[in-house]
């Protein structure tokens, strides 16, 4: 006999096969332990007896399969976050991006945007802007609109002008921002320079050459396997010599590629391709 | 139960929550554990945002047991402390590996000592202890109750010995706790309970509240 705990365990596991089939979306290799927090809170939330119940009614109501999808997606960003990884970048990635006569950065992952204007206002500041494109890509279409919206709450200013300023900011963060009432409309030169797509870093394929990949604190959530799956699709769409920043718990030890790239910063996730 | 009577030690990992006054609870409980500790020990303290690898360091430096950062997808190993890093949820995994997460705060608190605790339940089911120490606020409480409804064994600091007692208390007030032991005593209580020397006493020991 299973107790109430594993037939949740088997439920779990049962609705990620039927978003799979129905809908495509393959979180079948997500961590469990954050796919169960993030589901049980939707099943708290909505009252539903158990998880079966929202495993018939996503597959019946596409509405509710969307709402699903955004607990699913990984929604939790700031500017200029973990400003120690910005300070990098300015002092040692942006003299190697210097040396391309165009350079391509993908965000992946890029949830609501607000790391990817981050590092928008760092390229503009290092004075590559006229010669540069920035990718953001998500799964999730609902953040995608939220991120090409570019606006952020008024009340988050104080803590995202910190971060700007200790991750090495030459300029004055209200320069990039227009406030009114409890939200901040980002500057529209930044997102000129932007281009949000859809991609599914589990199932799509490789997005194109880029210069540098930012994809931080995504990769967490996948095993082992995915992990190396989706390192594989960077090494494949990194340039020779571009570069890969992960999360600053994130590293390229399990990857299997790790001999492929090499650490640029000490103490930072920050890896550049080998030019062979 | 019968089953459980049959091995010498009825737990596979030990889960700690502690919040205000942290420092001083871990520098009192973590050193007094025994070298050939049979079981991992994942901690969630609430601290700075900021905060470096410094804490895992100097408790490393003091303590029988390795004590290190949790790293995402390691395996949990018998004798090894592993804390949660600042600004991350620490989970574990059904195969009894570490993950990490940057999801919302959870009670205000990243890492939150329920994310654990409840993603530790999942893992290890019975065979959990959940210990919640010192603390201003009622983080680790539901998840205490999980570790229960699961079957585990619930420990909670005595608060009249917490530096910060609303966590201990919010715990108590939770579920029906196993065992209320001051800090000081913490320490011998789980190696007793783990190393097998007496027989798990559960929901009898004198020391319960």
């Amino acid at each position: 006999m299973t107790t109430d705990h594993e037939t949740s365990k088997i439920e779990v596991t049962l609705l990620l096969e039927a978003i799979y089939l129905k809908y495509g979306y393959d979180f079948r290799n997500y961590s469990s332990a954050h796919i169960r927090r993030r589901i049980r809170r939707r099943q708290e939330l909505t009252g539903m007896e158990n998880i079966s119940a929202m495993q018939h009614r996503l597959l019946h109501d596409e509405e509710f399969f969307q709402t699903v999808l955004y607990d699913l997606s990984i929604n939790v960003t700031e500017m200029f976050r973990d400003p120690a990884f910005y300070l990098a970048v300015r002092e040692k990635v942006v003299p190697i991006l210097a040396t391309h006569s165009f350079i391509k950065v993908w965000h992946a992952g890029c949830s609501t945007g607000e790391e990817l204007y981050s590092m928008a206002i760092l390229l503009k500041e290092a004075g590559l802007y006229d010669r540069l494109q920035l990718y953001g890509t998500d799964f999730n279409e609902l953040v995608l609109q939220k991120a090409r919206e570019g606006i952020v709450p008024a009340k988050a200013i104080k803590d995202y002008t910190d971060n700007y300023q200790r991750g090495g900011g030459i300029s004055s963060f209200s320069d990039y921002y227009t406030a009114k009432y409890e939200r901040a409309l980002l500057a529209p030169e930044l997102k000129k320079k932007i281009l949000f797509a859809n991609h599914n870093l589990v199932t799509d394929q490789v997005f194109g050459e880029m210069q540098m990949i930012v994809c931080r604190n995504v990769l967490i959530y996948f095993s082992r396997e995915l992990q190396k799956k989706v390192i594989t699709l960077f090494y494949d769409s990194l340039c020779r010599g571009g570069i890969l920043c992960l999360g600053s718990r994130e590293s390229l030890q399990f990857s299997g590629l790790a001999d492929r790239f090499s650490q640029l910063v000490d103490g930072e996730q920050i890896y550049q391709k080998m030019y062979e | 139960m019968a089953q459980r009577e049959q091995k010498k030690i009825a737990y596979d990992a030990i889960v700690i929550g502690v919040s205000f006054g942290g420092l001083q609870a871990l520098l009192s409980l973590l050193p007094s554990l025994g070298a050939d500790f049979p079981v991992p020990i994942m901690v969630v303290q609430h601290h700075a945002a900021q905060a470096d690898d410094f804490l895992a360091r100097h408790l490393d430096s003091l303590c029988q047991l390795q004590v290190k950062m949790a790293e995402e997808k390691e395996m949990a190993q018998a004798g090894v402390v592993y804390l949660a890093p600042a600004n991350y949820h620490l989970l574990v995994e059904d195969n009894q590996s570490l993950s990490l997460s940057v999801d919302e705060k959870v009670n205000f608190a990243r890492p939150a000592i329920d994310v654990l605790f409840e993603s530790a339940a999942d893992a290890y089911g019975a065979r959990l202890v959940g210990v919640v120490l010192t603390g201003a606020n009622n983080d680790g409480s539901k998840g205490l109750r999980c570790i229960k409804e699961y079957g585990g064994l619930a420990v909670v600091q005595d608060p009249q010995t917490a530096e910060a007692p609303s966590m201990p208390e919010a715990a108590l007030a939770a579920c029906e706790v196993d065992h209320v032991v001051p800090l000081a005593e913490i320490g011998a209580f789980l190696n007793t309970l783990l190393m097998g020397k007496i027989k798990d006493e559960r929901r009898t020991s004198n020391i319960q509240h």
